[in-house]
Parts: structure tokens; sequence; C-alpha cells
């Protein structure tokens, strides 16, 4: 009886399966989509940085739609909102936090999948067209990535458009009017931060929705490329023909024996942003996006951070050819990149030349970013009246000399100059500038500047200037001759002994 | 499904129609009433696309074409401005809207050299547009961003700004300083048509 009741309810169920089956044909897409046919290789740890990516966009999109519950994108309440989803929203803090480090991720996720990709050949023949949708995906991901951290409408992205609006400024002839069209007007207000929104929310989104349909859709349609092996080349006449091959000898469908690791990379990434958001929080907002505030220094977020460096490390007359001309070469070229390089080997291990452009690459961005999280070309704006000398620059030292070190504190040299690792990096640290320049030179270079250096001529009195070079010029290691200059008679007797009794001074405070 | 089965990728053998056949019975003449209606269709959709591009075009690139004329705009008494000094000004925007917030107000940099002689500074680095502040001691404007350093008249001192401070033209009425604001200078329209650059 029971076992006939059981099998009228699996009777029922088939039945009512084949009738939504015959309508919606399910059984059919899944064959086409989820449960298509993949190399048995592909199912792999290298192989999930693509799906890891897509599900940061679906927690970003998630996430973003519930932050715009409460977000206004008005110049004078977005910050107010800001703070509302920080302190009085449940949750509002963590959903902005998970929103921040899921846009970290999917940058950085992104970027191992593109790197994976590149280095096992996938965007030679026949997956050109997979590739170029990737870069446009990367593209829209980084126009994302800019436009939210203007949503994050404080002190930072109110001069972050600012720099945005430098940068375009820059464009020859049309300059003037693109900045008006990317302000939405005049200056920086709410018609700035309203179609910044309309890019984040609805243009940059939609349009990754789409160029992700057709990344997709080339997956299916090319397939995923093969686990490379040296040796085995790619060749235009016969690769499809290898390609059946594999599937119909070792093809399995993705769904449901080739999605494991991606599954398990995907709950990795899920759980690394909930640790990364509940550890370290949402991001700002900083100050009020209030320029009168001048006290800003605007810093870039992570992704940015390498731009920020490249436009304080260039030489000014190559600035505008890099900050306008050379985003479209690299663009271009990551576009062409699988007609440059479209048959032939895969396997990394047989294409030297790029594994060291992809190590060039990495330690390029590591070393800018790093350099744009240390930011030493930027003075330090409070060293002059903040930073400590440290006593062994003070003991032992002349009246004259201690009268150049309250110049040298006085007039903010320490902005830019260290002593002892202590003050500004922008210019050398003056811990031991006796003994590399002489006393002309340093009067000089006071006094003309060069060398990146303001001068500060017409900034100081003479008997300043002299107290100044007096004291820089005892700045040198103890028992060490300060600077001399080679082509004249060495420092007279007088001089010698006046010197060396500040050395020894120096020396036994030091 | 078996984790073996090959798969056909070839959708020539599922095809349930002969596409090739069916188009050459039925491809009308091209003097038929049905072709004359597909080249009407596509008539109209090209007029009717080019009507609903104009607003739509008008609508995105009214502010690449529209000119914001400059405007003067008072700044307090000069009596704020002590001479040989330099100090913070602040204004509202001509152009600002009511939910423009604290952006509507920009703050500018004011030298009184002496007597009526003044020069009034854009707040922005004209490397990337960061604020700059004056450091009176060392008589210098220092941008925090990339280390562009001015000296006291605007002039590019160090760094990697490209020319000197964006400056204001100014004027006295009345005892009040007024400056010609309304827009964000930058390199492709630095805001005063009065002034000389000062190369880098």
């Amino acid at each position: 009886m029971i076992g006939n009741a059981k099998k009228k309810v699996t009777d029922a169920a088939l039945g009512i399966f084949g009738w939504v089956d015959d309508r919606i044909h399910v059984t059919e897409i899944f064959e086409h989509t989820a449960g298509h046919h993949i190399p048995k290789s592909t199912s792999s740890w290298f192989y999930v940085f693509g799906s890891a990516t897509l599900l940061c966009l679906i927690i970003q999109l998630l996430t973003g739609t519930l932050l715009a519950l409460a977000y206004v994108p008005a110049a004078d309440q977005a910050y107010t909102t800001l703070e509302f989803l920080n302190y009085h929203i449940p949750f509002g803090w963590l959903l902005r936090s998970i929103h921040y480090w899921g846009s970290n991720f999917m940058v950085a996720i992104m970027l191992i999948h593109m790197t994976q990709v590149y280095l096992f050949g996938a965007y030679k023949y026949p997956r050109e067209v997979t590739w170029m949708s990737g870069v446009l995906l990367l593209l829209i991901t980084l126009g994302l990535a800019f436009t939210g951290q203007v949503m994050r409408f404080d002190e930072d992205a109110y001069w972050g458009i600012g720099i945005g609006a430098a940068i375009t400024g820059r464009s020859p002839v049309i300059g003037g009017q693109a900045v008006q069209m990317l302000l939405g007007g005049p200056i920086i207000n709410s018609e700035t931060l309203s179609r910044f929104f309309t890019l984040h929310v609805f243009v940059l989104p939609g349009t990754i929705l789409a160029i992700i349909g057709l990344h997709l859709r080339m997956v299916l349609l090319k397939g995923i490329n093969e686990w490379p092996e040296p040796g085995v080349l790619v060749n235009r006449e016969t690769y499809d023909k290898h390609y059946a091959t594999i599937i119909r000898r070792e093809g399995m469908p993705f769904v449901p024996h080739g999605i494991g690791k991606d599954l398990i990379a995907g709950a990795v990434v899920i759980g690394g942003i909930l640790l990364c958001a509940i550890i370290f929080g949402p991001k700002g907002p900083l100050g009020p996006p209030d320029p009168t505030q001048i006290d800003a220094a605007p810093r870039p977020d992570f992704f940015f951070m390498w731009i920020f460096a490249i436009a304080a490390l260039m030489p000014d007359y190559m600035e505008t050819v890099a900050l306008l001309v050379a985003p479209p070469i690299v663009i271009g070229f990551l576009f062409i990149l699988p007609f440059l390089n479209n048959t032939g080997e895969k396997h990394w291990s047989r294409r030297p030349f790029a594994v060291l452009v992809v190590l060039f690459l990495y330690l390029s961005l590591g070393l800018l970013t790093w350099w744009g999280v240390t930011s030493p070309w930027s003075p330090a704006m409070i060293a002059w009246r903040a930073d400590p000398t440290p006593t062994q620059f003070i003991k032992g030292h002349t009246p004259l000399e201690l009268e150049g070190l309250v110049v040298l504190q006085q007039k903010q040299c320490r902005n830019c100059h260290a002593i002892d690792g202590i003050g500004g990096q922008r210019g050398p640290d003056l811990a031991e500038v006796g003994s590399r320049l002489t006393a002309p030179e340093l009067a000089r270079q006071v006094i003309q500047g060069g060398g990146n250096m303001p001068a500060y001529g017409k900034n100081l009195s003479p008997n300043e200037v002299d107290a100044l070079v007096a004291y820089m010029v005892s700045l040198h290691p103890a028992g060490t001759t300060p600077a001399q200059d080679s082509a004249k008679p060495a420092v007279p007797p007088a001089e010698n002994s006046k010197n060396a009794k500040a050395d020894s001074a120096h020396g036994e405070n030091g | 499904m078996t984790p073996d089965a090959p798969k056909e990728t070839s959708p020539a053998k599922e095809g349930c129609c002969q596409t090739g056949d069916v188009q050459v019975v039925n491809a009308p003449p091209l003097t038929s009433r049905r072709n004359f209606l597909l080249q009407l269709g596509i008539g109209l959709n090209v007029v009717a696309g080019a009507l609903i591009t104009v607003p739509i075009l008008g609508y995105v690139l009214s502010t690449f074409v529209k000119k914001f004329p400059l405007e003067w705009t008072n700044l307090g008494p000069i009596s704020n401005f002590p001479e040989g000094e330099i100090r913070i000004a602040q204004y509202e925007n001509f152009y600002h809207r009511p939910w423009d917030g604290e952006t509507a107000k920009i703050p500018c940099w004011v030298r009184h050299i002496s007597g009526n002689d003044f020069q009034v500074f854009a707040i922005n680095c004209t490397h990337l547009g960061c604020p700059v502040r004056w450091f009176a001691e060392s008589k210098l404007f220092m941008c925090p961003c990339h280390g562009g350093a001015y000296y006291e008249n605007g002039d590019h001192a160090a760094g990697p700004p490209p020319r000197g401070l964006f400056t204001y033209e100014y004027r006295i009425t009345k005892g009040n300083l007024e400056i010609k604001a309304g827009i964000l200078p930058n390199l492709g329209n630095p805001g005063n048509p009065t002034e000389k650059v000062q190369a880098a």
C-alpha cells in the first residue's frame, strides 16, 4: 500500500515536472548553461577566480541596492545619510563595510583571474572575444570603483572629483568644456554627485551585466580553456577539433561535477569579505565635503594609489601624456592582445616573456601602491611645529648653530626635510648634510633653491642664512670632517679647531 | 546525464528548420507590399530615432556646450585682509543650488600686497586640484597631495605643478574686495582671462 502511494506521488511529481519542462524547457536550458561540458582538467583551483569575481559582483549588487534604500544623492544630505547608515540603521555600518570590502575583493580577484587567463594562454584562438569582453569588465569595474568612492561623499570624495576634473582639464582644446560635462556644471556641487550616482547605480551596473552576459555566452560558445600542456600548440585549423576531442574524451558537466571547487572558493570569498568588513569596519566617511576645510590631504582608495604615485613621480613634461595618452594606449593594447599573439604555446613555462610581463606589472603596481600609501613626496604639513628635534642635534652646538636650528624649525624646512628620519621625506634628510655640502653650496641652495627646492633668498635675512648654514655645516657624523671644496685649500686651522670642538661635543652627546 | 557523455556541439544536426529553403520559397519580390512595409518601417524608425536623439543629446551635452560667465562675488571689506599678509577667504559660488549644502562655499587665498594692490589665488593646486595651504613663516603655498609649492606671489616654486596658482580677477567696490568667480579653475579653463600665466 505504502509503496503504491509513494509511486503515485513520484509519478505526480514527475508529471508536474514534465509539464513545466515541456512548457519552459528547463532541462534544455540547464544542459546548455550550467550543465555544459567542461574539460576535466579545468576543474582546478586555478579556475575558480572567474566565478569568484562574479560572486563579488552579486554581493556588490545586493549590498549596493540595500544601501540605496537609505542613501540620498544630494550634496547637502549624502554625508548625513552615510552617518545615518553607520550609526542608526541596524547593520547599516556592516552593509557599508561589506560593500567597501567587496569592491576591494572584486578588483583583486578580477586581477588574479585575468593573470591566470593570461598565463594559461586562454586569450588565444578561439577565445579572443571572451578576453576582450573581460577587458571591458575590468574597465567598468574600475569605473564603478572610482564612482563608488565619490558616493562616500566626504572630503576625499570632494577633492577626488577635483583631481578627476584637473586631469580632464588637461585635454587639449576641449579641456574646459569636458570638465563642465564631468562636473555637470562649473563647480563641484550636487549635480556632480547626481551624475556620479547615476553612473554608479544605473549606467555602469547595467553595462556590466550586459557585458557579463556576453562574457559567459562566449565561455559557453567557445568553451573554457583546457589546462595547457607545454608543447601543445594552438593552431587555428586544428584547435576546434582538438577541443571537441577533449570534451568527448574527458568532458563533464560543470554542474554538478565541475563546480565543487568554485563553491568552496565562493564560501572562502564571502567569509573573507565578512571578516574584513567586521574587523576593519566601513571606510569613513572622513571629514564632511566642505571645501573650506582646507586641512584635507586627499588620498584615493587602494585601487588607485598607483595612479596617485605616478602623478607624483612622473616628470612634469611627461605628465599630460602619462595621464591622457598612456591610458588609451594601454587599454588598446589589452584589447588587441589576442590578435598580437593568437596561436602557439599556451603554457607559461614556454612563454618566459609573458611571465616577465606579469612579474614586472605586479612589482610595479605593488611598489607604486606602497609609495602611494606612504607618499614620501608630500610635505609633512605639521612637522615644523609638531616634530621634535632629537637631543643629539641640539647638545654641544654653538649659539650661532642653535640659532640656525631655530631658523630651520621656524621656516618650516622640516615639512620637507627630516632630521634623522623625523619630519617630511620630500627633500633629503639633513642629519648628515654637512658631510655632503660645503657652506657656500648650502648657502646657494638655501637662497636660490633648485632641484625641487623653493628659493628662500627673499624670505631669510643674511643673518638667518648665516646661522642656518652654520648649523647645517655642523651636521656630520662624529669624528668626520665637514664636506670640503676640493678646488680650494683645506679649511683654515682656526676654523678647523672650532669645528673639531663642535664635533667632539657632538660625538660625546650623540 | 553522466559525466562522460559526449556533447553534440553542432547546431545543424539538432536543427528543426531548413532555413535556406524556407527563405527561397517565401522571399517576397522587391515590389511586394510586404517589402514596402519593411522599408517603410525601417524608414519611420530612423526618423523617430533621430527625433528622440535630439532631446537626449541636447540634455546630455548641455553642460559641455553651455558657457558659465564669471560673476563679481564679494569677499568682504578689505580691512579683513591686512596689508602684507595672506589670508583665507570664502565666498558662496554664484552657480549654486539650494541642495548644494557645504559644497557651495569656495575658499580662496587673498594676498594684500599694499594699498589697493591685491592678488587672489584659487585654492586648487594647478597640478591636480588639491587644496594648497599657506605657510606664513616660509612664505610658501604647499600642496598636501604631490608636494607642489608656490611662492607668495603664486609663482611655481617646486614640485610637479605645470604653472603658478590660478588667480581671480579682482576689484574694490565701496571698500569691499570683489573677485570674478564661478567656475572650478583647471588647465582647460583657468577662469581668469586677464591673468598673465607664469610657466613652471
